[in-house]
């Protein structure tokens, strides 16, 4: 098994060591962080014997390359023997060659990672932090053999303002806040005093052992250079505790004080080491003692001004996604930029860049995870774990890499394991130290495990290496002799003590992390549990931690939220947003096992016999029912179409648009950069998914019905629940619509559940797995979606009639953006039965084909009822597919009816502000630009309010210009 | 230590509470400090209204329910063996507590309980929809809408609902938590 492993990565890395290390001769420059124009500047230098020599010249001579230009005139000498004329094909090797190689090594590094996880044993005992370095170590072996010369290495400017901030800032945004403030004492204590200790202690024992001769004579190094290398020595690495210990799964609690020491403790670092690095500059014997208090202020300075500055951007940050609501799309850009933007303003003002960005994720993730779209949060989140991990598997490959020159560095065996004794037993001896202090003031005492896995986990990383890098030479005579140390550390503390802390962890029984999701009796609770001993501190007179969380809470609630909040999520409950979360959680588990979770008896979803008095769409079953299952939808639309003929018809359509797959479509109705529509293929997985839930649901309505004969006695109630839930629904439905008193408050009900829907939309998901965020999003918009342009086959209606044309769900037959029917279904109340009602009876009234009938139908009358323009604007569409029936006509349609679906988003937004939130899809679909007047003018909207056949005639004999409309939108759109 | 000794002579029943309750005198001796603060009328008992001078607790939404439940049922008073009995649940649990007594007020039981009775305002043992909706409603004031509340009871009435007889009782209450760090989450830090 593992030899194959073993032969397919040693070729990979020779293959891919090649591109890089042939193209050694051309980079000149510093690594990987060269600037842009390095290729260029290199032309001139390079002779043209060179392998590449001819092709470039000849890329450099072609004259549609413009940027190039300069480079062709310098180059045109050279260029001369080769003929000239024109080269079909043309080696531009030295124009792409730094993005291309950064890309080479990111890709390298990422199949690497793939093929670490091919073997699931392997990767549970070896932390992939150290196959990296190994894989580093092989790389940079070929590249040395291949060049004599090491041309990679961890270049600390990258590392600093690219590699470590990507890793900082995602451990910021994702830091559990309530977790990391619980124990906030205990790691500020461990980074401050830990690292001062660590330092201090290492420095001058380092000295000691210098003076009793265990390091050798070679190493010319005083107090202060010890001291120094201490200071960078002695700081445990963020980078290297996140890797190594995401992997262990320790319980939470001891992964937040080791963490966040690892965090905070750069502020100390970073002062130390420039404190130590000016005392060595001006010389041991100048150092004054203002100096000192100086070191001293400094370090407040560095650290609180660290942390101001990343508070200051978390409130810039926060405050602007308030105002993203129109551009979603770049809603995740802004979050990136200003986590960065901290990191950067840290560095600009040398405070402590690493608590900047800490400090700019925690405080702002609250109000930005409430603010952007759901779909934003996902891309957040995955863009920062994919930029993460790769930072992360670079570091540590160009950890290895770097090892492998021994230009820089110099072996003393004394230093190194002086070294390594030292950091190992002052981090024991600081640990225990500092733990029995801590253990006087903490509710809950660190226990000896933890602190054995607290000195352990103390792990150095990349930033000990990129600060020992950083070091002058001239200044620090012994630089290259601290490399190598810096280098052994930090190997055989990622490597050696990352690879046996998992079998340590296990061997004491060190109290794993559950991967558990809070239940809501949970979340209920466990807030009452904070009010209760908020209220006991208070009553007992202790200003204790409760006492001041509560008062945070109030402020923060008082004024920040305000501040920082849309009015519409400030407005909103936490443990509602839980709960809703919950409720999807157990919508995807039901889908994933194929319904068998809810004959369980853990959930027991509740049927509508029992409670009828509250509003159902918001619980799972009738999240379900109305969105993922085609079964139920049928059933209650037969309820709502009175007539026989209405039915008979509707049933025709049903078992056409359930039987027939809809051929796949080729067009592609729009494109734009602004927005997203839901695309052709997704359509697709669409009708795809929406098949299975409703033959699952089939399955699981039959078993269900099996359970309740089999075991009636114990879950009896919910046997029944699951009968009425097959077979009294339309009985229902029925009496929903015929008891005139119940009628008013079920509506209301369901226009707030409708309304909480569409919240529930953007708040579904912040799981973890990529799949199970994406799967509840798609529910609720996929399924109206496939309802309104899905169930109707356009084959099915070569030619549509009035009630075709007419209704808007007819009208979306054609290729209707998803976007338009999600949002039909989504935004509009369902608040009026009344109008639906009345659309019936006229519908009734004219002989065409009955609409077909779903869940929807309350919705798009309740359109009628706000009188938007959109029923009219939509028909236009619908008349020039049933003129001409084309399939052009129908793309016409679907691209017109983007411009038309924002109008009808900002005119209900004008509308009071009920639907202040919107689902993230359709604001992301308003295009920041202008938009394009809604060609009809509303006023046939209110007209077919009043009397659609009318309109609809009207319609028929004088199509409004909405084939137009296409060309119009092109340039604003594009 | 000495003017914990001579104030220790101000506090009734001081050893044996000490041994009940597992406060140590200083403990002790600092939340009688605080009882007679609160105690302004110096009758040595406390009434419902004492409580309402502690301002912050007017701002918790459960603190009504909080105040009351230091009152045992039908009384309107509370002394301070009473007052410390109260308290002691939310101590830290001791580790090595060998004592072989009846079960300790810090107990993950008594915590339960206590937090369950707050919910369970007519004393019959179960929480049911409408209690469970109360404390709701109290908690989240007027952030959700009363569908949303009914939603959530509803949900977590389900939840936790084990006999089906549509509310919680105790040995439920219990289960649903039973994943729950109780100790950690419904203990204080009493200072010295």
């Amino acid at each position: 098994m593992m030899l194959p492993l073993g032969l397919t990565l040693l070729l990979l890395t020779a293959a891919a060591a090649d591109l890089p290390g042939t193209a050694a001769p051309l980079l000149r420059g510093p690594g990987l962080g060269g600037s842009p124009s390095a290729p260029l500047l290199l032309l001139p230098s390079r002779q043209p014997s060179a392998e590449y020599g001819a092709p470039g010249v000849a890329l450099a001579r072609s004259a549609a390359e413009e940027q190039a230009s300069p480079a062709a005139e310098e180059e045109a000498a050279a260029g001369e023997h080769h003929g000239g004329g024109y080269r079909v094909v043309q080696w531009e090797w030295s124009y792409v060659q730094t993005p291309y190689i950064i890309a080479i090594w990111l890709l390298v590094a990422s199949v690497a990672k793939i093929l670490f996880h091919f073997s699931q044993r392997f990767t549970t005992v070896v932390p992939e932090s150290c196959m990296l370095i190994l894989l580093g170590l092989v790389l940079g072996g070929i590249v040395l053999i291949a060049n004599k010369k090491q041309l990679y290495q961890l270049d600390p400017a990258l590392f600093f303002l690219f590699l470590l901030p990507t890793i900082v800032g995602d451990a910021g945004y994702f830091m559990p806040a309530r977790l990391f403030f619980d124990n906030l004492g205990a790691i500020l204590t461990y980074a401050v005093v830990g690292t001062l200790w660590n330092a201090f202690c290492t420095g001058f024992c380092l000295y000691a052992a210098k003076l009793l001769g265990v390091i050798d004579e070679r190493v010319q190094a005083d107090l202060m250079d010890f001291l120094l290398f201490g200071a960078l020595i002695s700081a445990v690495d963020p980078v290297a505790v996140l890797a190594v210990f995401e992997e262990v799964h320790v319980n939470e609690m001891l992964f937040i004080i080791v963490f966040g020491e690892s965090l905070l403790n750069d502020a100390v670092t970073v002062v130390l080491y420039k404190v130590y690095i000016s005392f060595v500059e001006v010389g041991p014997e100048n150092v004054q003692t203002a100096d000192y208090f100086k070191g001293i202020a400094s370090f407040l300075i560095v650290s609180i001004g660290g942390t101001l500055v990343g508070l200051v951007f978390a409130v810039i940050l926060g405050f602007i996604t308030r105002f993203t609501k129109k551009v979603r799309i770049i809603e995740p850009l802004f979050v990136f930029l200003l986590v960065y933007l901290a990191y950067l303003t840290a560095e600009l003002f040398s405070l402590s860049a690493i608590l900047s960005m800490t400090f700019c994720g925690i405080g702002a993730n609250k109000y930005v995870e409430a603010n952007i779209s759901q779909k934003s949060r996902t891309t957040v989140k995955y863009t920062m774990k994919t930029l993460a991990s790769i930072a992360e598997t670079i570091i540590f490959i160009f950890l290895g890499i770097s090892a492998v020159d021994k230009s820089k560095w110099a072996w003393d065996t004394g230093l190194v394991s002086c070294t390594l004794v030292f950091i190992f037993v002052f981090r024991a001896m600081g640990v225990i130290g500092q733990t029995w202090v801590l253990n006087r003031f903490r509710l809950i005492p660190l226990e000896k495990i933890d602190q054995v896995v607290m000195s352990y986990g103390g792990l150095r990383g990349a930033v000990a290496f990129a600060l020992v890098v950083l070091l002058d030479g001239e200044q620090v005579k012994a630089k290259d002799y601290f490399v190598a140390t810096t280098i052994v550390v930090v190997f055989f503390t990622v490597m050696f003590q990352g690879l046996t802390i998992k079998p340590l962890v296990k061997w004491l029984k060190v109290p794993r992390s559950t991967n558990r999701k809070p239940t809501i009796n949970e979340e209920i609770h466990e807030r009452a549990f904070d009010h209760i001993l908020t209220a006991v501190e208070d009553i007992a007179g202790l200003q204790g931690y409760h006492h001041w969380r509560d008062k945070w809470e109030q402020f923060d609630k008082n004024y920040l939220s305000k501040l920082l909040l849309r009015k519409s999520v400030y407005r909103k409950s936490e443990l509602w947003e839980a709960y809703q979360k919950i409720n999807i959680r157990d919508a995807i588990s039901v889908i994933d096992q194929g319904g068998n979770v809810l004959t369980s008896a853990r959930l027991s979803l509740p049927s509508m016999a029992s409670r009828a008095s509250f509003p159902e769409v918001t619980n799972v079953t009738n999240y379900l029912r109305e969105n993922g299952s085609g079964v139920c939808l049928d059933l209650q639309v037969i309820d709502n179409v009175p007539g026989a003929k209405v039915e008979e018809d509707m049933e025709t359509h049903h078992v056409l648009a359930g039987n027939l797959y809809k051929p796949r479509r080729r067009y592609q109705s729009h494109y734009s950069r602004h927005f997203m529509p839901l695309g052709e293929q997704e359509r697709q997985d669409r009708e795809v998914f929406q098949r299975n839930m409703r033959s699952r649901m089939e399955t699981f309505k039959s078993t269900r019905h099996k359970r309740h004969k089999k075991e009636r006695s114990l879950k009896k109630r919910r046997g029944s629940d699951a009968k009425e839930e097959g077979g009294d629904k339309p009985r229902r439905n029925v009496s929903w619509q015929d008891k005139d008193p119940v009628v008013v408050p079920v509506e209301s009900e369901e226009e707030k559940a409708e309304h909480s829907e569409a919240e529930k939309d953007e708040d579904v998901g912040i799981t973890f797995v990529a799949r199970k965020a994406e799967t509840p999003k798609e529910r609720p918009k996929s399924v109206p979606a496939a309802l309104d342009g899905g169930q109707s086959p356009p084959a099915a209606h070569p030619s549509p009639t009035c009630g075709d044309s007419h209704l808007p769900w007819k009208g979306g037959v054609g290729s209707p953006p998803p976007c338009v029917s999600v949002e039909a279904t989504k935004i509009i109340p369902v608040d009026l039965q009344q109008a639906w009602n009345q659309s019936i009876s006229s519908l009734e009234s004219m002989s065409s084909p009955p609409a077909p009938a779903e869940p929807v139908h309350p919705r798009v009358s309740a359109l009628s009822r706000l009188g938007a323009p959109r029923p009219a604007s939509y028909t236009p569409p619908g008349s020039v597919v049933g003129s001409t029936s084309s399939i052009g006509a129908q793309l016409s349609q679907g691209s017109f009816c983007f411009p038309e679906k924002t109008e009808k988003e900002e005119e209900e937004e004008e509308e009071g502000g009920v639907l202040q939130e919107m689902q993230p899809l359709m604001s992301s679909l308003r295009p920041p630009g202008s938009l394009p007047p809604p060609p009809p003018p509303p006023g046939p909207s209110s007209q077919r309010r009043r009397n659609p056949c009318v309109y609809l005639r009207s319609l028929v004999a004088a199509p409004p210009p909405g084939g137009g409309e296409p060309q119009s939108r092109g340039p604003t759109q594009l | 230590m000495g003017s914990s000794s001579s104030g220790m002579k101000d506090v009734p029943d001081a050893q044996e509470l000490v041994q009940e309750t597992g406060f140590s005198a200083a403990h002790l001796l600092r939340l009688h400090e605080r009882f007679e603060f609160l105690d302004r009328d110096g009758t040595g008992e406390l009434r419902p209204e004492d409580f309402d001078a502690i301002r912050e607790l007017a701002m918790n939404p459960i603190g009504d329910r909080i105040i009351r439940a230091f009152f045992s049922a039908g009384k309107e008073t509370l002394d301070f063996p009473s007052f410390v009995r109260i308290l002691a649940h939310f101590r830290p649990a001791d580790k090595n507590r060998d004592r072989a007594q009846q079960e300790p007020a810090n107990s993950r039981t008594r915590k339960l309980r206590f937090a369950f009775q707050l919910y369970d305002q007519d004393g019959d043992g179960k929480i049911s929809r409408a209690e469970l909706l109360q404390v709701l409603r109290l908690m989240l004031e007027m952030q959700v809408t009363e569908e949303q509340l009914q939603c959530i009871a509803e949900r977590a009435i389900q939840e936790a609902d084990l006999d089906q007889d549509d509310a919680i009782s105790f040995d439920e209450f219990k289960k649903s938590l039973e994943k729950v760090d109780i100790d950690h989450k419904m203990s204080i830090r009493f200072l010295k």
